[in-house]
Order: structure tokens, then C-alpha cells, then sequence
């Protein structure tokens, strides 16, 4: 047998059911344990604090009301400061040492598919709740944000209506960017357009100067960005610097992530599209309480309630839900009650988990950036995970493990 | 034409940053031989001084050109005479010394402003060359730097502070047998070198983003362009930046940011190979 | 003349002679053996997995503490021999599928590199602080061109090089021949820990020879090396070389332990951690980098379990109050405390004998004068 082909082999019959799991979770000192792992410092920290301070609210609301199969949820939190080992540190620690129930954690991908093996092997489920590339096909593993077939699909026919066919898109160097840059290209495709070039930038990027006269010279009628973190703000700063904001318009994959739209000033960013699952405007009761209640705890100050932080809320109540519904921790009983069919209404909308994917049926709403907000200018209800569907199936496949790069 | 005209800008723009960045370092380490790992966090800290300022209503030039340079300095002689003034002499502890105060800085500043702050954008708007808008900011940095490689020569060459600056760095012992006092002027040029990189972050404010980890992107290429420079100050700062300046952003038109700042390091290679001590051990020799 | 003079040992004298005797190698590694064997069978399996990559970090700080500790080469750009290890390990091992050849690609590789670095600085006689930016700008070279791969038309035979993402599910080391043996973490742990304390011993025992002295004599003066006839360029260039095999190997652990591999490995966070490593651990000594390796990944770790104050403040406060407090690094200032306990006791016991002997010495002092 081929070495890969072994070892992905012997990862995933962990992941297949396996008839008598033996008791890997601690359930002693009537306390269930839940791994938090979220950057809070180093580069990705703007994304990483609002999601660490939503599962503290989760677990604290869930404590509140009994707690879960009548215990207190403890919430053990690590900062893997943006370092690729301390996540794979923290990740066997969570998984051996204090054996929690669950790992809700990852910001970019690379930090998930470094700790989704790690928690393969030590039998430990993993929660993925921020938005990403698509294609994760694995039964220990559940993604509970948007992907590109979900936000991109409905973003960018709407964008070329209303600006034009021609695009150019910037992205991230690193395989968001890059498989997200392809469903973009996909499409533009789908709806007559044409994309003039795809130019991608490690994250460390700063200078942008030369890129934004490439765009000029090319004049496109939008602009798309998948840009990711910190340095790449300053492509925002410097684009609106030379006065294209005025002229190009922009889409964007992960712009307000990491609450750009407040740290840009309106003259720099109003007018960007952005598509996502959660926006702290949506107007239903349910997000009406939850932000009393999220004020009240972090203050109303806090600068927003972003899409990764809802994601992190909302992937913790779907997992809570599945441990209710199992009746017990055990790894593979919570799995297969989550299979079962489990929706939950969140601030966000209905979210139900789809179990041929482990990724989720969700809301999904289109917004314009205006005076440091995000206005809701169309919401799609119950949008499937469509990108995820065409390539995995874990209901036939079981032992799948492993990232598709959906080809196009 | 007119993207003739934009690429002599961008490189102009290119050299006048690196000018600018490594001023500071140039004079701390330059003249005091100190290794300020800290020196990306100096500027973070004129970039925030600078944004402060500006919440409270200071006018953004007086902000960015005045404000940030004072804290900066001041924050520069407590921390000079705290405890960089012990460790003169042992390279390997300043670097470990610095190296601390960078982490510290960074989780003081995050743990006081969080990780999102508003930032400034940048003022002046633009102006067309043909077909291509350029941000009439990037020719305030740059009329900045050539005012920083001005003054700075200007300031050692005929000033006493600057006559008395490079005595002491030349022979600490003679100054003092001469009625100084290094310990003075060693605070004072820390100080300096201090204003200058807070500087420099305010002046790049609007043209990156502002976040507490932003002094990482900077500080290879300062120590690059200083070293590269060799043991002349100014004549040293200007030459390498001219260099790597021009290196990069041709480079990066030519092909992607990345190998612009590849085509940066690899001639930095080159020309330590052919010119070990820096480009001022070999030409503009005696200047300063 | 003062009555003690003999008698008394000046302590740094003392504590320089011991480390350099064989007596202070054979402690480490009767320390280290007690361990190897001891710690599987105490540990868990999350303490085994942490412990395997403290041993791997120690091999890449001991690396570093003898290229300038010992060879007094300052490299800012360790981190690159160390990636270029995990990097060809986990490339290699992907297209090969047998592990053996990787792994000694891993070594062989970096060291390769390191000779034309080397080559390129040392005979153009470059020196401090130039050597220690043109380190750190190959390592930036390697982190920039490694980080923009992430598109799927970068890989070298059938291992993409994923950018940014790194290469994960690296598969393990496996018994030479027996592909499907893959070894187990404990098995890891028990390399890993053998392999330090291989690369101890072998630096110990290089040290002790003709070659390794010349190579402590051109970092202590290299003039005077250079007139005593020796080709200080040379030996410069050998340990940089081994510097950079032994790095490799710590990436290849490193791959193996984490079984992915990314571009921060080449980073300047990278880079730094080595030095800091060997700074508060002392540099001038082996055991040295270990220690200080150790005692600053547990407390990154430690601090990360915790989320009252922002892990830059305390790490950064941490190594501020070191440096003042502890100016030489730990293993330096531990010993210099250990020979001044040691001295003491022996001052105790003997200042009851000298009482005695005063008379009788002043008598002897007194002849040999009149005789000189």
C-alpha cells in the first residue's frame, strides 16, 4: 500500500465509527471541558479576540442555564500567539493532557489543517467556525462557516449588476486566496463577465504601490479582494490614498472580518460590498437579545460582533445541541446525533448542520459598508454548502479524510 | 511616458521610506553601536502617539511631525536611562535586552488600545499623471526624507551638539578628559534616534495599517539598509537606500511585491560580498 | 604575600576548567542517558509529545550556541538551515516514500548550502555584524520564496510546496527498508533525545581536538591565528558548515514531530528565538543553549495557557528583568554559583587548617626570600 495512502487510512479509521470507543474524554469532577484555541496575539489577533470572547459568552450562557447533561462547561482557552507549532502544541495538549470534549479553534486554514490531523489521531472532535475555502471532508472534523459557494455565488452576480463585467481580483497568498480566487473567476464566468488578472500577496505585503497602478492601467470596472490580515489593510489605505475607491469599485471575500470597516475611515471604504452569514444589523429577536446580552457582558463599546465571532457562537450552540441530543460525550454517539439533523436559531437565522458534509445550511446576506456599519441590502435564506456537496460525501464515504481542492 | 513618470515617483517613494525608517537606527546604532531590536516598535509607538494626537483634536501635521517625535523621545530617554545606559559595551544583552522591550511594548500597546484602532487616512488626496492617479502624500514623505538626510548632516557637521556627538562616539574617554559627559550625550543621541523612528511611524501611518505588530515589517529592512550603509551616518543611510530603494521597486514593477523585496535582499548580498564593509568603507570615504 | 594565595582557586578559573574537562561532558550525558531511559516510561503520552520537541529545539539552540558560542559567527539566520531541513525531509519523503534517504538529505542538504554561503563569506572576509545581515537576509530570501508557493503549480516531483499553508500529513520516519514500520511518538522521543545527546557528545569531543581548539582560537583572536599559520577561512567555514547539518537535523525531527512543515520556519520570529535561546542560556557553553531552549519554550507555552495579560507583556517583562538580573546567561551564572558554594565550603574547612599552618608558612615565605 502506497505510505500515503496507509497513513491517511489509519487517521481516518479513527474517524470511522468505531464500536466501543474507549473513554478518552474526561468526564471526571463533574466538569465538561471545551479547548479554545484562538489567536490573541501576533498578526491574526483582529480576528482572534472577538471569537475567543463569543465561546466565553456561549459557554457562560449554557453554564447559566444547568449547564450540559447537568454539568458546568469549563472553558480551557490558548493563544497559540499566531505560531504554527504552539497550535500544534495546544492541540495534543487539549487532545492528551486535558482530554476536552471538544477543540472549537483555527482561524486560517493553515492553523486548521495543522491541528486537524493532530486531533484525527488523538480522537479529539474539532470545530471549525470561521469562514473559509471549502472542500474539508472529514467525520471527526464539522465547519460550521460560510464558504465560497455560499457568500461568492450570490456576491458576485449581484456586484456585476450593478458595476460591470470586467474584474480584477486580489488575494491572498495562501490557499484561501487561492481556491477562493477561483470561485470567483468561476462566477464572473457564470454571469457573461471576464476576469483581467488574478494578482496574489503573502500577508506580510505592505507595499502595494505598483499593484494599484497595474490595476489603474487595466481599468476594471470592480475590483474583487480576498486580502487577508493586518498588512494587508494598507492596500485599502493606500488605494484610497491614490483616489481609486472613488473610481473602482470593490467586492469583498474577508473585508470586515477583521472590523476593517471601523479602523478605515468612511471616506476610504464606503460603498464595499461584502457577503457573509452574520451582520449585527439583522433585524430578528434573536440577535436583538443576543446583543443585549453580549453588551452587557463586554461592554458597549465593543467594536463589533464579527462574522468569525458569530461563526464561533453559533459552531459552539450546534455542538452543545449534538451532546444534548446524544445524551452522552462519547465521541462517535455526539457525531452521529450531529448527523442527525441538527438546526438551532441562531442571531444569524436558522443554521442546520448538513451531515452528508459536516458543513452548514445557512443565511446568507449581502452588505454595503456605510459610515464605519454594514447595511443589509439582501439576505438569501437557507443557502446550502453547494461547493462542499460536489466533492465529498460522508454519509457513503465514511472514512473520507481530507481537503478537496475543488477543481473548476 | 506617463508610466514613466509614475515608476520615477514610486521609486522615489521606495527610497525616500527606507530614508526615513532607517534614520533612527542609523543614528542609534550608527553612533552608539547599540542593536535596538526595538526599533520597529519605536516607530509603532510615533504611529499611535501620532493617532492619539488626532483623536484629541491636534491638527494631523502637528500630530504626525511634532507629537509623535516628542513622545517618542521621551519615551527614549526613560527607557536610555533605565536600563539600555547599563548595558553599553555588551552587544549580545542589548540585543536580548532590546529584543524584550519589543515584546514588551507590543503587549503594553494591545493590552491599552486593543487590536482594532481607527487609523488615519492619508490627507491630500491625489493628483493625475495621464492616465494614473498618485496620492499626493507619497511627495510629502519623500520631501520629508530629503529634509531628514539634510538636517541630519547639517546638524552634525555645524552644530557643537553634533561636533560633541561624534567626538564622544569617536573616544568617550577624551570627550570626558574634555568636560563632557557621555553618559549626556549617549541619552541625548538615544533620544534622537529615538524622535526619528517615532517619527517615521507616524509619517507611514496612512499608507500601512496601524496595529501593534506592525514594526515586524520594518525592522529587517532598516537593519539591512544601516549595515549595508557602512560606518558613515548620512552619506551611509543615503547611499543604501538610494540602492535598495531602487532595487525594490524596480523590481516590483517588473514582476510581483514579493520578488521586489527578494531582489532587495539578494543585492543587499551582493553588495556586502563585494563591498564587506558597507558602501561607506569603501567610497565616500571620511564623509560623514 | 597574603598567607591563602595558593590555597584559594579564583572561581572563573575553577569553573572554566571543569567545563572544558571531560568530567562536565560526562555529566550531561549520564544526566542525559538517566533521562532517556527514565522518561518514556514515567511520561505521558502529552508529556512524551511535548518533551519530543523540546529535545528537537535543543538540537537547533545547540547548533547555534557552537557556531557562535565556540566558532564566534554570528548567525542571524539559523532558521534558514533549520527550514531547509524540514522543507527537503518533507519533499523528499513525499516523492520518495522510503524515509532513510530523506532523512540524510535533510542533513546533507542544508550543509551543502551552508558551504557556499559559507564559501561567500568567509573568504570574502566578512565579518560581525556584516555576516549577521547577509544570515538574516538568506533566511528572509528562503521565507519570501517559500511563502509565495501557495499556487498549485508550485511542487518540486509530486509535493506541492502549499506557500503559506506549509506541507502537512508529512509522513514519518520508518525503519530503513520497512516502509509501513513508522515509528511511534515514544520511538520519536527516544531519536529525538538520542540524537541531542549524539550531537552533544560530538561537539564535546571536536572541541576537545586540535580542530575544534583552532576553531575557539579564531573566534578568540583570529590575528593571531591567522600568523600562527592556520587559514582561519577554513575552519570558519567547517563550522558553519556542521552548524548547518546539525540545524537540518533539527528540522527533520521538527517535521516529523509536527508531521507539517511551513514558511515560518525560515521567519525572522524564527531567527530570533534561536539567539534569544542561546543568550539566556549563556552563550560560551553547550549545555547552555539546551537549557535556555527549554526553560523559554515552556514558558512561551505556559504563557499561552493563560489569558489575563497579553503573552508579548509578560514574555517580553520576563526577558527584560533576565537580562538585568542575570547578565550572563543561565548555565554561566548557575556554575559561577555552584563554584562559589563549592569554594566556600572548601574556604570553611581549610581556614580551620591555616590557623595552624601560619606560622610554618610565614617561616617558608621568609627563607625563600632571603634565597631569591
Amino acid at each position: 500500500m502506497d505510505r500515503r495512502a496507509f497513513l491517511k487510512s489509519s487517521a481516518a479509521s479513527v474517524a470511522a465509527g468505531m464500536a466501543g470507543s474507549f473513554p478518552f474524554i474526561a468526564e471526571a469532577a463533574d466538569e465538561i471541558l471545551v479547548g479554545g484555541i484562538t489567536d490573541l496575539s501576533g498578526g491574526l489577533d483582529i480576528y482572534g479576540k472577538p471569537m475567543a470572547d463569543c465561546l466565553t459568552i456561549a459557554v457562560e450562557e449554557w453554564n447559566a442555564q444547568g449547564g450540559l447533561l447537568g454539568k458546568q462547561i469549563k472553558l480551557l482557552n490558548y493563544d497559540p500567539q499566531s505560531s504554527m507549532q504552539l497550535y500544534t502544541q495546544f492541540a495534543q495538549q487539549s487532545a492528551l493532557k486535558d482530554k476536552v470534549a471538544v477543540v472549537h479553534g483555527g482561524i486560517t486554514s493553515a492553523s486548521r489543517e495543522v491541528m486537524r490531523p493532530v486531533l484525527d489521531r488523538y480522537r479529539t472532535l474539532y470545530f471549525y467556525n470561521t469562514q473559509y475555502e471549502g472542500g474539508v471532508c472529514d467525520r471527526n472534523t464539522f465547519c460550521t462557516g460560510v464558504t465560497p459557494g455560499q457568500t461568492v455565488a450570490k456576491l458576485i452576480p449581484y456586484a456585476m449588476k450593478q458595476w460591470g463585467k470586467k474584474v480584477y481580483v486580489v488575494a491572498a497568498d495562501y490557499n484561501y486566496g487561492q481556491i477562493t480566487s477561483q470561485w470567483v473567476k468561476k462566477f464572473v464566468q457564470d454571469n457573461g463577465g471576464s476576469v483581467q488578472s488574478i494578482d496574489f500577496f503573502p500577508l506580510d505585503v505592505t507595499n502595494f504601490g505598483s499593484t494599484i497602478s497595474k490595476i489603474e492601467s487595466a481599468k476594471p470596472d470592480m475590483l474583487v479582494s480576498a486580502l487577508v490580515g493586518g498588512s494587508h489593510m494598507s492596500f485599502y489605505r493606500q488605494w484610497a490614498a491614490a483616489g481609486l475607491h472613488k473610481k473602482i469599485p470593490l467586492a469583498s471575500t474577508t473585508f470586515a472580518g477583521g472590523n476593517e470597516q471601523i479602523v478605515l475611515s468612511p471616506e476610504e471604504c464606503d460603498g464595499f460590498l461584502v457577503s457573509y452569514n452574520y451582520f449585527e444589523n439583522l433585524d430578528n429577536p434573536v440577535n436583538k437579545a443576543f446583543k443585549d446580552r453580549f453588551h452587557k457582558r463586554f461592554g458597549a463599546n465593543y467594536p463589533n460582533i464579527t462574522e468569525l465571532a458569530m461563526g464561533t457562537y453559533q459552531g459552539f450552540n450546534l455542538w452543545a445541541q449534538g451532546v444534548k441530543k446524544a445524551g452522552t460525550l462519547d465521541r462517535v454517539k455526539v457525531i452521529e446525533a450531529l448527523e442527525s439533523g441538527i438546526s438551532i436559531d441562531a442571531p444569524s437565522g436558522k443554521v442546520s448542520i448538513d451531515p452528508a458534509t459536516h458543513h452548514c445550511v445557512l443565511n446568507v446576506s449581502i452588505a454595503q459598508v456605510k459610515n464605519h456599519k454594514l447595511d443589509i441590502v439582501q439576505t438569501f435564506q437557507n443557502q446550502p454548502p453547494v461547493d462542499t456537496s460536489a466533492v465529498c460525501n460522508l454519509i457513503k464515504n465514511p472514512r473520507d479524510n481530507q481537503q478537496y481542492v475543488i477543481k473548476l | 511616458m506617463d508610466l514613466a513618470a509614475i515608476i520615477l515617483i514610486q521609486v522615489l517613494y521606495a527610497i525616500a521610506s527606507l530614508v526615513v525608517i532607517s534614520s533612527g537606527l542609523a543614528v542609534i546604532f550608527g553612533m552608539m553601536k547599540v542593536i535596538n531590536l526595538a526599533h520597529g516598535e519605536f516607530m509603532m509607538l510615533g504611529a499611535y502617539a501620532a493617532i492619539e494626537a488626532i483623536r484629541f483634536g491636534v491638527n494631523l501635521w502637528v500630530a504626525i511631525l511634532v507629537v509623535a517625535p516628542l513622545v517618542v523621545a521621551l519615551i527614549g530617554v526613560v527607557l536610555e536611562r533605565v536600563f539600555i545606559r547599563r548595558l553599553y559595551g555588551r552587544m549580545i544583552d542589548t540585543m536580548l535586552a532590546t529584543w524584550g522591550l519589543s515584546l514588551l511594548l507590543i503587549g503594553v500597546v494591545t493590552s491599552i488600545a486593543g487590536n482594532t484602532t481607527a487609523g488615519i487616512s492619508a490627507p491630500l488626496g491625489n493628483f493625475a499623471i495621464g492616465g494614473y492617479s498618485v496620492s499626493s502624500y507619497t511627495l510629502v514623505i519623500i520631501a520629508v526624507a530629503v529634509v531628514l538626510g539634510v538636517a541630519l548632516r547639517w546638524v552634525l557637521l555645524h552644530t557643537s551638539l553634533g561636533l560633541i556627538a561624534r567626538g564622544t562616539m569617536q573616544n568617550p574617554q577624551m570627550a570626558d578628559a574634555l568636560g563632557i559627559a557621555p553618559g549626556r550625550v549617549y541619552s541625548a543621541t538615544f533620544a534622537i534616534g529615538a524622535a526619528l523612528s517615532g517619527l517615521a511611524g507616524a509619517l507611514l501611518a496612512p499608507m500601512t495599517g496601524v496595529v501593534p505588530t506592525m514594526g515586524g515589517a520594518f525592522i529587517a529592512k532598516a537593519f539591512i539598509t544601516v549595515i549595508g550603509g557602512g560606518p558613515a551616518i548620512v552619506a551611509g543611510l543615503v547611499s543604501s537606500s538610494m540602492l535598495f530603494g531602487a532595487i525594490n521597486q524596480v523590481a516590483t514593477f517588473a514582476s510581483t511585491p514579493v520578488l521586489g523585496e527578494v531582489a532587495l535582499l539578494v543585492g543587499a548580498i551582493v553588495m556586502l560580498r563585494l563591498l564587506p564593509r558597507g558602501i561607506t568603507g569603501r567610497f565616500f570615504k571620511g564623509a560623514l | 604575600m597574603p598567607v591563602n594565595a595558593n590555597r584559594t582557586i579564583p572561581v572563573a578559573d575553577a569553573l572554566s576548567r571543569f567545563s572544558r574537562s571531560w568530567k562536565s561532558a560526562a555529566l550531561a550525558l549520564a544526566v542525559g542517558s538517566i533521562m532517556l531511559i527514565v522518561l518514556p516510561r514515567v511520561l505521558d503520552d502529552f508529556a512524551l509529545v511535548q518533551a519530543t520537541v523540546y529535545a528537537v529545539m535543543a538540537i537547533l539552540a545547540l547548533s547555534l550556541g557552537f557556531v557562535w558560542g565556540f566558532g564566534g559567527i554570528l548567525c542571524f539566520g539559523q532558521s534558514a538551515f533549520f527550514g531547509l531541513g524540514a522543507y527537503t525531509y518533507a519533499i523528499a519523503v513525499t516523492n520518495m516514500g522510503d524515509s532513510t534517504v530523506p532523512f540524510m538529505l535533510a542533513i546533507v542538504l542544508p550543509a551543502a548550502f551552508a558551504a557556499v554561503l559559507g564559501y561567500l563569506i568567509f573568504y570574502g572576509r566578512l565579518s560581525d555584524v556584516y555576516m549577521g545581515v547577509i544570515t538574516l537576509t538568506v533566511t528572509l530570501i528562503l521565507f519570501n520564496l517559500v511563502n509565495s508557493t501557495a499556487g498549485p503549480e508550485w511542487k518540486i516531483g509530486s509535493a506541492a510546496l502549499g506557500g503559506f499553508n506549509g506541507i502537512p500529513n508529512i509522513a514519518p520516519l520508518n525503519t530503513p527498508g520497512n516502509i509501513d514500520d513508522v515509528i511511534s511518538p515514544r520511538g520519536l522521543f527516544e531519536l529525538s533525545l538520542a540524537a541531542l545527546l549524539g550531537v552533544y557528545f560530538l561537539l564535546r569531543v571536536l572541541l576537545a581536538f586540535k580542530m575544534g581548539r583552532v576553531i575557539v582560537a579564531s573566534k578568540e583572536n583570529e590575528q593571531r591565528l591567522l600568523l600562527l599559520g592556520y587559514d582561519s577561512r577554513v575552519y570558519k567555514l567547517l563550522t558553519f558548515v556542521l552548524g548547518a547539518a546539525i540545524a537540518g537535523l533539527s528540522g527533520c525531527l521538527f517535521a516529523n514531530w509536527g508531521a507539517f512543515t511551513s514558511p515560518t520556519v525560515f521567519g525572522l520570529a524564527q531567527s530570533a528565538q534561536i539567539i534569544i535561546w542561546v543568550i539566556v542560556g549563556g552563550p560560551g557553553t553547550l549545555v547552555g543553549p539546551v537549557i535556555g531552549c527549554v526553560a523559554i519554550q515552556w514558558l512561551t507555552t505556559q504563557i499561552g495557557t493563560q489569558q489575563t495579560i497579553n503573552s508579548n507583556l509578560v514574555l517580553g517583562a520576563i526577558l527584560v528583568v533576565f537580562v538585568l538580573m542575570v547578565p550572563k546567561g543561565i548555565v554561566p551564572s548557575l556554575g559561577e554559583l555552584g563554584m562559589k558554594l563549592v569554594g566556600a565550603a572548601r574556604r570553611t574547612r581549610r581556614s580551620a587548617d591555616d590557623t595552624r599552618n601560619v606560622a610554618q608558612d610565614d617561616t617558608h615565605s621568609a627563607s625563600r626570600e632571603e634565597a631569591a
